[in-house]
């Protein structure tokens, strides 16, 4: 139990990989440090835990990477992903200083590995820590309470005490019911987004929102943002964004992880529940293609759809936590999911009926497709007829929302006139709007966090000590 | 679909994991699970064996318990490993030794000791037993060496002969055509005398979750080799006695004696360590109710080395017959237990091993890494 009645240099709230790397770096810069950490200590470290990579430039192979990644193609790659929704001074300067955060990490007790199965296209560009992000986090803890750093589990912070721009002190609600209030020199708020708040979500989505499931942590419920924005906090990012990818219906609401993924989309065809296809299944090659399912089924009627294949296709994607539906004709298929058979029979003979002849590979744009149907299907277009057959029943799964606090290239809040908060820093999802405007690329929510929460630490140490 | 209800919670752990794959780096386990997308009884079995019990998996997973995934593989990999000793035994009629393998063990090593302790009674003059020991012969006047090479070449070869119809029972089920030529078997020595998946990823075996340590490895080593080095001891002593014409005992700085000592002293640490160590892990990872046979094994082994020194210390003293019959009963229990025991582990770890080796050259495109 730490004790949370003594006043701390630095109050870093959350207890992911930016809050840890923040606490960490203001230790090692002679600060005392407190962690007030929502979940419990199993569920310590939010969407961390169910990260495995994190994307650094460096300038040659490593041990672990197969070649250079050099600052200026990640920074083509980051517009790329955001087009151009990025603030580029400090998205320069992100990248800049994510070279010397491998090493950093990796003294931190991080251990990284090959990318192996499955991730062989970022070999080059991503870390991956070894035993994924769990294990990432179980080093860097070890070696915060290692160093001194005080931390506090099931302690949310529900309370801020801001006069002008100055952080004064916290108020955090415990396990047993009480409240503490804790004061400290600087806060780091680096607790992540708002993607597990329903009722906030349902502000931009309506009732589809009831339907979305959270890929990560129940605790990323944005308060401690709200609060932050509320009091003065300059706001980034498009509060109604987030992003939103295609997992199995079947998944648990919260914290299903990567296993409830489904990358089938390019095999068969995906219907709604009336039975209708509604988008070009073959536009796109992953990761583009992974992005954008999530939000196109979030518009379909009640949020769920289904990715119909057949036997042919059936070992050719990674496998997932849920076996596929399967059925010995279209008409039974349909009957296990409560669409109505003859029109999913017919979508699919018609969709049969428009696919050309081309010679089918799934690792680049080929040139199976169809003619004379709408939508269609412009690449990996082949006739859904060998039998079993298969579906997954699919639903947006949310990873994280792009709404959150401006920061300079110090990681310190900038307030809504545009002055520099006192002794306020943040670090991590909560000010990765600010870099990523929009998209993704594999890895780099890990960067924001170590790179800004590291950042934040030793800022936050070096104003708490002035 | 699966013979019993571990093996199908097995399976189900296995489809948890392909579809993640986090652990991918940490051993041998999950590369071979990623060979797979269905999870056969013997693939399971073989997957079961492949696993050394470190426990990495267990604390980098965000499924494991309390999470509604339950994902705990080493615990599971463990009861199948145990169910598995057991289906494999051979003869059948005997797996039940498997079955509270602890009081079976201590029983066989009472039975085993009594009766060679009666035995240097009922055949010697009682003056004679309790006479000062010492001198080239003196161990042999009290049983002829000859009924002692019967007496144990017979229990030695019973332990061989269900030792590798066992493992034989082992190999078809988890049964691999591809491990052809030498190159498995050497790289499975390579891993099995390193014990290199018992390294939790590199950092040692997790043992609580705030901290790891590589002591289980260390203390398995003391044992392994102090074990090849006693049994080293008798052969160089048994080459000693038909082309030498030389009898024990031996003076200390013969070679049998210096191999025993440094074996005997092997025995001790090791096992002494393992049991300290399990008795300090994490209960999440084991399997509680194979706790007896563990504990069984590795007291046996404890015993042999202790009662081994002892004779050596206290050979020219008038405890050296009582010593020697019980030094001897704790090796011909060890040995007529060997193969319905812990040490199977070893065998059967080994052929999976082989297999992994196998498989992995098969996958690279039949070229050695």
């Amino acid at each position: 139990m730490a004790d949370l009645t003594r006043k701390y240099d630095v109050l870093v709230v959350g207890g992911g990989n930016a809050a840890l790397c923040a606490a960490i770096s203001a230790r090692r810069a002679g600060a005392s440090v407190l962690v007030l950490e929502a979940a419990t200590k199993f569920y310590r470290g939010g969407n961390t835990r169910h990260t495995r990579n994190m994307r650094c430039a460096h300038d040659a192979a490593t041990k672990e990477l197969t070649g250079p990644y050099t600052e200026e193609e990640f920074f083509d790659d980051l517009l790329r992903v955001t087009g151009g929704n990025t603030d580029e001074p400090l998205a320069r300067h992100m990248i800049h200083e994510s070279k010397a955060m491998l090493g950093w990490i990796a003294e931190q007790g991080v251990r990284f590995q090959p990318s192996l199965g499955g991730t062989l296209s970022l070999g080059r560009t991503n870390s991956f820590f070894l035993g994924g992000g769990r294990a990432m986090l179980n080093a860097l803890y070890r070696t915060a309470e290692a160093l001194g750093v005080a931390v506090e589990y099931e302690a949310e912070v529900v309370e801020l005490d801001i006069a002008d721009g100055m952080f004064l002190s916290a108020t955090a609600q415990r396990a047993n019911g009480e409240r503490a209030t804790v004061r400290a020199g600087a806060l780091v708020a680096a607790c992540g987004g708002f993607e597990a708040n329903i009722e906030w979500m349902k502000q931009y989505w309506g009732a589809p929102a009831d339907n979305f499931l959270i890929r990560g942590t129940p605790h990323n419920r944005g308060t401690v943002l709200k609060l932050l924005l509320d009091k003065g906090v300059g706001e980034i990012g498009d509060p109604t964004q987030c992003h939103a990818v295609a997992i199995d219906a079947r998944a648990p609401k919260y914290d299903g992880g990567i296993i409830t993924r489904l990358d089938c989309v390019v095999f068969g065809i995906v219907v709604n529940k009336h039975a209708q296809r509604f988008y070009d299944e073959g536009e796109d090659v992953w990761p583009k293609r992974y992005a954008i399912w999530g939000r196109l089924v979030a518009g379909q009627p009640d949020q769920i759809a289904y990715i119909i294949f057949d036997a042919s296709s059936l070992t050719m994607f990674m496998p997932s936590l849920f076996p596929p539906i399967e059925a010995q004709s279209i008409g039974e298929l349909a009957g296990k999911f409560s669409l109505d058979p003859a029109t999913l029979e017919k979508t699919v003979a018609e969709f049969n009926a428009a696919v050309r002849p081309g010679t089918f590979d799934h690792t680049i744009l080929d040139d199976c497709r169809t003619e004379g149907i709408t939508p269609p299907k412009t690449h990996w277009a082949r006739r859904i007829e060998k039998p079993p057959f298969y579906a997954y029943p699919v639903r947006p799964g949310i990873t994280f929302t792009y709404l959150g606090t401006r920061v300079n290239k110090e990681a310190r809040m900038l307030m809504k006139d545009g002055r520099p908060s006192a002794n306020m820093f943040a670090a991590g999802e909560i000010m990765a709007g600010n870099v990523l405007g929009r998209g993704y690329a594999a890895g780099i929510g890990m960067t924001i966090g170590s790179v800004f929460g590291r950042i934040a630490g030793r800022e936050a140490a070096g104003n708490a000590r002035n | 679909m699966h013979g019993t209800k571990i093996l199908a919670e097995a399976d189900r752990l296995m489809v948890v994991c392909n579809s993640c794959r986090y652990c991918e780096g940490l051993c041998a386990v999950f590369p071979a699970m990623e060979m797979r997308r269905v999870f056969p009884d013997g693939d399971l079995n073989y997957l079961a064996n492949l696993c050394h019990g470190c426990g990495a998996c267990y604390d980098d997973c965000q499924f494991s318990p309390p999470h509604e995934f339950d994902v705990d593989v080493p615990r599971v990999f463990a009861q199948v490993r145990g169910d598995s000793y057991r289906a494999y035994a051979w003869p059948a009629a005997l797996s039940g030794l498997f079955a509270r393998n602890g009081l079976a063990v201590a029983i066989i090593v009472a039975l085993c000791v009594a009766a060679f302790v009666i035995g240097f009674v009922a055949f010697n003059d009682p003056a004679a037993v309790f006479a000062r020991g010492g001198g080239p012969g003196s161990f042999y006047a009290l049983m002829p060496h000859n009924a002692m090479v019967l007496i144990f070449g017979a229990a030695f070869i019973y332990a061989i002969v269900a030792l590798v119809l066992s493992a034989r029972n082992f190999w078809r089920d988890i049964g691999d055509p591809t491990a052809k030529g030498p190159y498995p078997w050497l790289k499975a020595m390579h891993d099995a005398f390193t014990l290199h998946y018992l390294d939790g990823g590199g950092e040692g075996c997790m043992n609580d979750e705030e901290s790891r340590a590589d002591h289980r490895r260390l203390y398995h080593h003391f044992t392994f080799y102090g074990f090849l080095l006693c049994f080293a001891a008798t052969c160089v002593a048994t080459l000693d006695h038909y082309l030498l014409a030389r009898e024990a005992p031996y003076a200390w700085y013969n070679l049998p004696v210096i191999l025993g000592t440094l074996g005997g002293i092997g025995l001790v640490i090791g096992p002494a360590g393992l049991l300290v160590e399990k008795f300090r892990r994490d209960p999440a990872l084991t399997d509680e109710a194979r706790l007896g046979m563990d504990t069984a094994f590795i007291a046996m082994l404890l015993l042999s080395g202790l009662t081994g020194l002892a004779l050596l210390v206290l050979r020219d003293t008038a405890a050296m017959g009582m010593l020697l019959a019980v030094h001897l009963g704790v090796v011909f229990a060890l040995f007529l237990t060997l193969p319905y025991g812990k040490f199977v582990h070893g065998l059967y770890r080994f052929l999976a091993l082989v297999r992994y080796a196998a498989e992995r050259r098969a996958m690279a495109g039949g070229h050695s890494e």
